[in-house]
């Protein structure tokens, strides 16, 4: 007997979204030799960073808390990520879009009125585009691989961050903290649940998943951009511009992770500060691919990385873990995510050997 | 070979019940036959019946689950290709490998298991390219020669090895007429010398004029062995395909009317550096009438259906004409809409999605015409609807509309691809290559529906690389080569010589090519 390998006749559908659980399922028992390995008891390490963050309804609503801005993000970058567009900066458009909305808040500091939240928006939203617009522009001029240019605007973003608030836009009355006024209530977003930080934001994550899955499935767009990352000549066969797709998926993702970084700081944060997020715009790319770049699939991944922040935290209170055993259980992830994608293209049998019939 | 006590010497290459299995098809079945010293053994059969797999084996690049293989007399194992070329196997394949930015002499160096010196190399290819009457310069750059210099090259590679057993897979498929026969003398003169040859083609005018003995496959079994000479071409093309042959009926002197696509001085720069610039291009296509434009591949085909497709604009308007309107600045779904379908050369990744669904192929052209999306948003009842409508009606085998693409066998999804255009009822239709690596069936049923598209009243235009196919479908024809085309010749009128000449063109069968086009071509 022997194991033999062979190439699928088509990608397995099943299969395909099956991997994804394979993947889970695998971390967990690396994650319980490693928890082994340091020397900690790996039954009460897993109990206290899959299960118990899930028992309470606390852990529950920051669960949905740290989901909500990975599930907008990733289901922007997965549109991108179809058309063969790779946008690896969302960090950097979110940390625009929580400087471009929390300048707005800032600006009517103290005053009243409902427009002001919308307005916040809407300036996360196009502050994100417009930092999006950056690696468009280059892509489709310049024919500059988006994936550089998105990537370091990231580290400009953020040192524009740092320099607002240690400058000109910090706390008179902070104690030379860097960091900007707390918002006042006009420029908040309301709670969904008392006692809670559970914020608005959360319902719009799922309706822009459910958006985006509409969109892909249902619209010529949708159609447009997955026949441009599958098979770039059939789509200019089909008539479809390949430069507009460049602009709208990079405006598309850029917007979206803006406006998850206004949510950011319109919610849970309530404020301007240096670094606004545990790198939500680099996680939500393990996201996407872990929810197979499908929209329902992502809001799946988002609470299971979600998870893998607040059981990392958990973890590190209740077993004395280090903070690192968070990201190490999100690379695994993805490591074991990308080996079982494998399968998804080939099957692996036993057979029987056969006799050879002649040997040289 | 002189000992003449001893029984006649073992054939050079024997295969014994070679069986190899791919998921869910049974590529070869016990095929047995055997090739002699010295002979020109042809392997025929209709594209899928197993020739490539069997030839793949003989070279080691896949490997047999059943049967043995034998060479002069002995059993042996081909653990690979540099395996093959140590026993002195040759192949020539059907798609070259050649790196196009690099001189022929390094092409060979990389493929030669024994390089040696650069300089002496060079001086070995002349040498064998003269003795075999294959002109090639070393020091050329593969870009800048015509396919038929490419291929040379291939050839001269396997030589230089001193084979015994020479494989050539479809050679005459991008090859001239005059070319042809330039390869048939020097094939002749390598079996006079005792090399074996295994010649691979469809093709059954060149085995009954090249080859002493042919062994025919159907579905991967040996269905006969017969010596070409005797037997007539109809005699082996039922043999190959199992059953009666069907031919289309050539319409008698069918009227055409007012022109329907006129192409008018078009110029189009090479798409990169290794693309073709097209010159100057000028001829119409009238109603009910089925234009050709022959030629090599590689000679400005690609670019012409762009500029054709909508898929790259041209300079101006006036260059593509659709029924008198200048659509030369308008892009793909427009011209669609003003009446143009095309089908493109490449099935996989170019006419179709592979990994997409027949339904989600059917709205990759047929969103326009079909009017399979409504607001933005896709008709998904009216696209499976409309593809499950060509899949009736051009026959495809398939289990239904959700099948993917790719999991049709490439006849199927060519007879889907050129059936969803002709459904769309084009006023005008541009195909490449149409039956390009299709069964015979799948052929005829192709060249059925543009004959009667025409015969409806639209202009068809034909690019094809097969000149029987355009023989016996065009009214009229015209020559590309090197990005320029002939003048237009009536196809009943015309000489297959006249219309070789013009496909060899500037590229002639000389070395040694004369004038300014020749000297644009080697700088370029």
């Amino acid at each position: 007997m022997s194991l033999k390998i062979e190439a699928r006749p088509q990608i397995s559908r099943r299969v395909l979204y099956l991997t994804p659980l394979l993947a889970v399922a695998l971390t967990v028992v690396a994650g319980f030799f490693i928890f082994l390995l340091m020397g900690h008891n790996p039954f009460a390490a897993l109990y206290h960073f899959f299960i118990s963050p899930l028992t309470s309804l606390y852990g529950l609503s920051e669960l949905g808390v740290k989901a909500a801005p990975l599930i907008i993000i990733g289901v922007g970058l997965a549109i991108g990520f179809r058309a063969n567009v790779w946008n690896i900066g969302a960090e950097g458009q979110l940390t625009v879009g929580a400087i471009a909305g929390g300048g707005v808040a800032l600006a009517f500091w103290g005053e009243t009125g409902f427009s002001i939240l919308p307005l916040m928006c809407l300036a996360g939203l196009f502050g994100g585009m417009a930092y999006a617009a950056i690696p468009a522009f280059l892509k489709t001029r310049l024919g500059v691989n988006e994936i550089l240019t998105s990537l370091m605007l990231t580290y400009v973003a953020t040192l524009f961050l740092s320099m607002l608030v240690y400058g000109p836009w910090k706390d008179p009355d902070g104690f030379g903290f860097p960091q900007s006024r707390l918002f006042t209530e006009a420029a908040l977003l309301p709670m969904i649940l008392e006692g809670t930080r559970l914020h608005l934001g959360v319902v719009v994550a799922v309706l822009v998943a459910v958006a985006a899955w509409v969109v892909m499935t249902r619209t010529v767009i949708g159609f447009e951009i997955r026949v441009v990352g599958q098979a770039p000549a059939a789509a200019a066969y089909a008539g479809f511009d390949r430069n507009r797709m460049i602009w709208l998926c990079l405006l598309t993702s850029g917007g979206l992770a803006g406006l998850a970084g206004l949510f950011e700081i319109a919610g849970p944060i309530g404020q301007l500060i240096p670094a606004l997020t545990p790198g939500y715009g680099f996680t939500a790319i393990i996201v996407a691919f872990l929810g197979r770049l499908h929209p329902l699939g992502i809001i799946a991944s988002g609470l299971l990385m979600a998870l893998s922040y607040i059981g990392g935290e958990n973890a590190q209170v209740e077993v004395g873990l280090p903070q690192a055993v968070t990201g190490v259980f999100q690379g695994l992830l993805l490591f074991f995510l990308l080996a079982s994608d494998f399968l998804t293209k080939y099957r692996v049998r036993l057979v029987s050997e056969r006799p050879e019939v002649a040997r040289a | 070979m002189n000992d003449t006590s001893r029984a006649a010497p073992p054939p050079r290459l024997e295969l014994r019940g070679i069986t190899k299995a791919f998921p869910g098809v049974l590529a070869n079945d016990r095929v047995s036959f055997a090739v002699a010293e010295g002979e020109i053994h042809a392997l025929l059969g209709e594209n899928g019946a197993g020739k490539s797999t069997l030839v793949k084996i003989i070279y080691g690049v896949l490997h047999a689950d059943e049967g043995a293989m034998l060479w002069q007399g002995e059993p042996v194992r081909v653990a690979d290709p540099h395996a093959a070329r140590g026993l002195g196997i040759g192949m020539v394949f059907q798609h070259f490998s050649l790196f196009e930015a690099m001189t022929v002499v390094e092409n060979i160096a990389l493929g030669v298991d024994d390089a040696g010196d650069m300089r002496t190399l060079a001086r070995r290819i002349v040498e064998v390219s003269h003795a075999y009457g294959l002109p090639l310069d070393p020091a050329r750059e593969v870009h800048t020669l015509s396919v038929g210099e490419r291929q040379r090259i291939e050839i001269v590679r396997c030589l230089l090895q001193n084979p015994k057993l020479l494989i050539m897979d479809e050679p005459t498929s991008v090859l001239t007429p005059q070319e042809v026969e330039r390869l048939f003398e020097t094939l002749r003169q390598l079996a006079a010398e005792g090399c074996s040859i295994l010649y691979i083609s469809h093709k059954l005018n060149e085995i009954k004029a090249l080859c002493d003995c042919a062994t025919i496959l159907r579905g991967g079994k040996v269905v006969a062995t017969c010596d070409p000479k005797a037997e007539t071409a109809k005699s082996m093309a039922q043999l190959m395909i199992g059953s009666e042959v069907r031919t289309v009926v050539r319409r008698a002197g069918e009227r055409t009317g007012e022109p329907r696509l006129i192409v008018r001085n078009l110029d189009l720069p090479a798409d990169g550096p290794f693309g073709t610039t097209l010159k100057d291009l000028s001829f119409e296509v009238r109603r009910g009438e089925i234009f050709g434009i022959a030629g090599v591949a590689g000679n400005g085909q690609t670019e012409l259906f762009q500029a054709l497709s909508g898929e790259r604009l041209v300079a101006s308007a006036d260059m593509v004409h659709l029924d008198d309107r200048g659509v030369g600045r308008v892009g793909a779904g427009g011209r669609r809409r003003l009446g143009l379908c095309c089908v493109p050369e490449e099935r996989n990744g170019h006419a179709a999605v592979p990994d997409m669904s027949l339904a989600e192929n059917a709205l990759l052209s047929g969103r326009q015409r079909k009017r399979l999306s409504a607001s933005g948003f896709i008709r998904a009842g009216a696209a499976r609807r409309f593809a499950e409508a060509v899949i009736s009606a051009f026959d495809v085998r398939t289990p239904g509309a959700s099948a993917a693409a790719r999991s049709l066998s490439g006849g199927n999804l060519q007879k889907f691809v050129v059936g969803r255009e002709v459904l769309q009822d084009p006023g005008i239709l541009v195909a490449s290559q149409p039956t390009w690596g299709v069964d015979a069936g799948a052929a005829v049923a192709i060249h059925e529906a543009l004959l009667n598209l025409a015969s409806a009243g639209a202009a068809v235009l034909v690019i094809s690389q097969d000149l029987d196919e355009l023989l016996t479908l065009t009214d009229r024809l015209a020559v590309i080569n090197v990005g320029v085309l002939s003048g237009t010749l009536v196809t009943a009128e015309a000489s297959l010589d006249e219309i070789g000449l013009l496909m060899g063109g500037l590229h002639g069968m000389d070395e040694h090519v004369p004038g300014p086009e020749g000297d644009v071509a080697h700088v370029a």
